[in-house]
């Protein structure tokens, strides 16, 4: 999901209550196309405390539609055939933690 | 820390007598978390024997102190301060290396980047990425940046590492994010750094070897790296050299020494390029040239840089102005850069969310 400013049709994430280009308060949830293109990418081998049982793990930032960039998990893929400009699809854990930020996590998968 | 650099600064103001002309200190602290302390203005000021004149922290991730810089220069010129001590600390090194990268990546989106196991390495790696795969940089031209970083960083006293490194030890060393690894990394560093700044009519009164702040520069842009549109380039950077360069009146190729955020090898060869030391995807051949070499063209990072002379976050910005100093003044020692006259600091806070550039001239 992305907002989609109804006045300047501008598409953005992270979600605002403000539209950063026109400062308009007129806006929609929009459901975004699941494919994308991985513009780039990381295998962190030194995680932060609460990501030492996931480690290494690959980490990429994908582009969806009319712009719109995510960064998240690659899962599912081997390093050595991790590219730039490959196609991924984005997925999301089923379970919902209980602390902030209180939805699933997504994370990218080959299509 | 901060009350050893503070009293430095006085010592190289044979003139100034701290209690009766220094008006109020800004500092620069990144994180509380690092040793569960807060409101570090009066904390600091209190610890260097001046109380009870004004004290404000700034924070803006690693360019804390930078900005601090950039909010002292206001208090100056707006006539309301006539003598300033802005500055910087962070203590870091007292904690496990997993809660130092946890806290660095504060400074990072919460939602869409911590909560995935971002990293700053991480970041930074996902910048080197794009940029060896738009531009053809090589690990080897990175790892050149660590080599001449730490061979600067033995030729300074107050540099955390004062070691060598080679360019195979750079490229065997641990992955981190690939592709960054242990070497290409700054160091968790406990650090403090402090200027006195002052209208130039009277910065004589003071000091012989005053030094002057010609050209400021601060932007912004998204906290997530994610969100911006290219990869390869700091924007906020750009804008802030432009800003600086404008004010100063100066050209990238009137710079004589410059000190740059070099968090990772990476980031000194984007701000090569982010401050027209050269154009877009040729700072890695830059340094195949030598060009940022104290016997090149622009000598980069004379101190060590954050690299070898280590990064306490908060600290940095004011510490990279610090060696400008001592390089316009001629006090740089083994690691002088002959006749220098121009010279420019680079402080990036996040993954370049915020960018501060300051030029100096010899006084």
């Amino acid at each position: 999901m992305a907002v989609k400013c109804r006045s300047c049709v501008n598409l953005f994430l992270p979600p605002r209550n403000v539209c950063p280009r026109c400062f308009s308060t007129n806006l929609e949830w929009t459901e975004l196309d699941e494919k994308g293109t991985l513009l780039t990418y990381t295998v962190i081998h030194v995680p932060p405390s609460q990501f030492q049982s996931v480690a290494p793990y690959a980490l990429g930032i994908v582009e969806f539609e009319d712009g719109v960039h995510l960064l998240g998990m690659i899962r599912g893929v081997k390093q050595e055939e991790i590219m730039v400009g490959m196609d991924l699809t984005v997925d999301f854990d089923t379970n919902t933690p209980s602390q902030w930020p209180m939805w699933p996590r997504y994370f990218f998968k080959l299509p | 820390m901060f009350a050893e650099a503070v009293r430095e600064a006085f010592e190289r103001c044979p003139n100034l007598n701290p209690k009766r002309d220094i008006e109020a200190l800004i500092v620069g602290h990144m994180g509380e978390s690092f040793e569960h302390q807060g409101h570090t203005g009066p904390t600091m000021l209190d610890w260097s024997g001046m109380l009870p004149i004004p004290a404000t922290r700034v924070e803006s991730a690693c360019a804390s102190s930078g900005a601090a810089l950039r909010c002292g220069i206001f208090a100056v010129l707006s006539g309301m301060h006539d003598v300033v001590m802005v500055g910087g600390v962070e203590k870091m090194n007292h904690r496990a290396t997993p809660d130092v990268t946890e806290f660095l990546a504060m400074a990072s989106d919460f939602p869409f980047e911590q909560w995935h196991g971002i990293t700053f390495p991480g970041l930074y790696a996902l910048i080197a990425t794009a940029h060896m795969h738009k531009y053809g940089t090589t690990e080897e031209q990175m790892a050149m940046v660590a080599v001449k970083n730490h061979r600067y960083g033995v030729l300074n006293p107050k540099a955390h590492m004062q070691k060598e490194v080679t360019l195979e030890q750079v490229m065997s060393s641990r992955m981190i994010a690939w592709p960054l690894k242990l070497f290409d990394c700054s160091l968790v560093t406990d650090g403090a750094s402090c200027l006195i700044l002052t209208k130039p009519e009277l910065a004589r009164k003071f000091t012989d070897t005053p030094v002057h702040i010609i050209g400021s520069g601060q932007a912004s842009d998204a906290i997530g790296l994610y969100e911006r549109e290219e990869f390869t380039t700091l924007k906020a950077a750009k804008l802030a050299a432009r800003e600086a360069y404008g004010i100063a009146k100066v050209e990238s190729r009137d710079v004589d020494v410059a000190e740059v955020h070099d968090c990772f090898t990476i980031a000194e060869i984007v701000a090569y390029e982010d401050l027209d030391f050269c154009k877009p995807g040729e700072g890695g051949s830059l340094l195949e040239r030598e060009a940022t070499t104290i016997e090149g063209d622009l000598p980069v990072n004379t101190s060590g840089g954050l690299k070898s002379k280590g990064h306490p976050v908060g600290a940095t910005g004011t510490a990279q102005a610090y060696e400008i100093y001592l390089q316009l003044t001629g006090q740089a020692e083994k690691r002088q850069v002959k006749d220098a006259e121009i010279g420019l600091t680079h402080n990036v806070g996040g993954s370049g969310a915020t960018a501060a550039v300051h030029i100096y001239r010899k006084g």
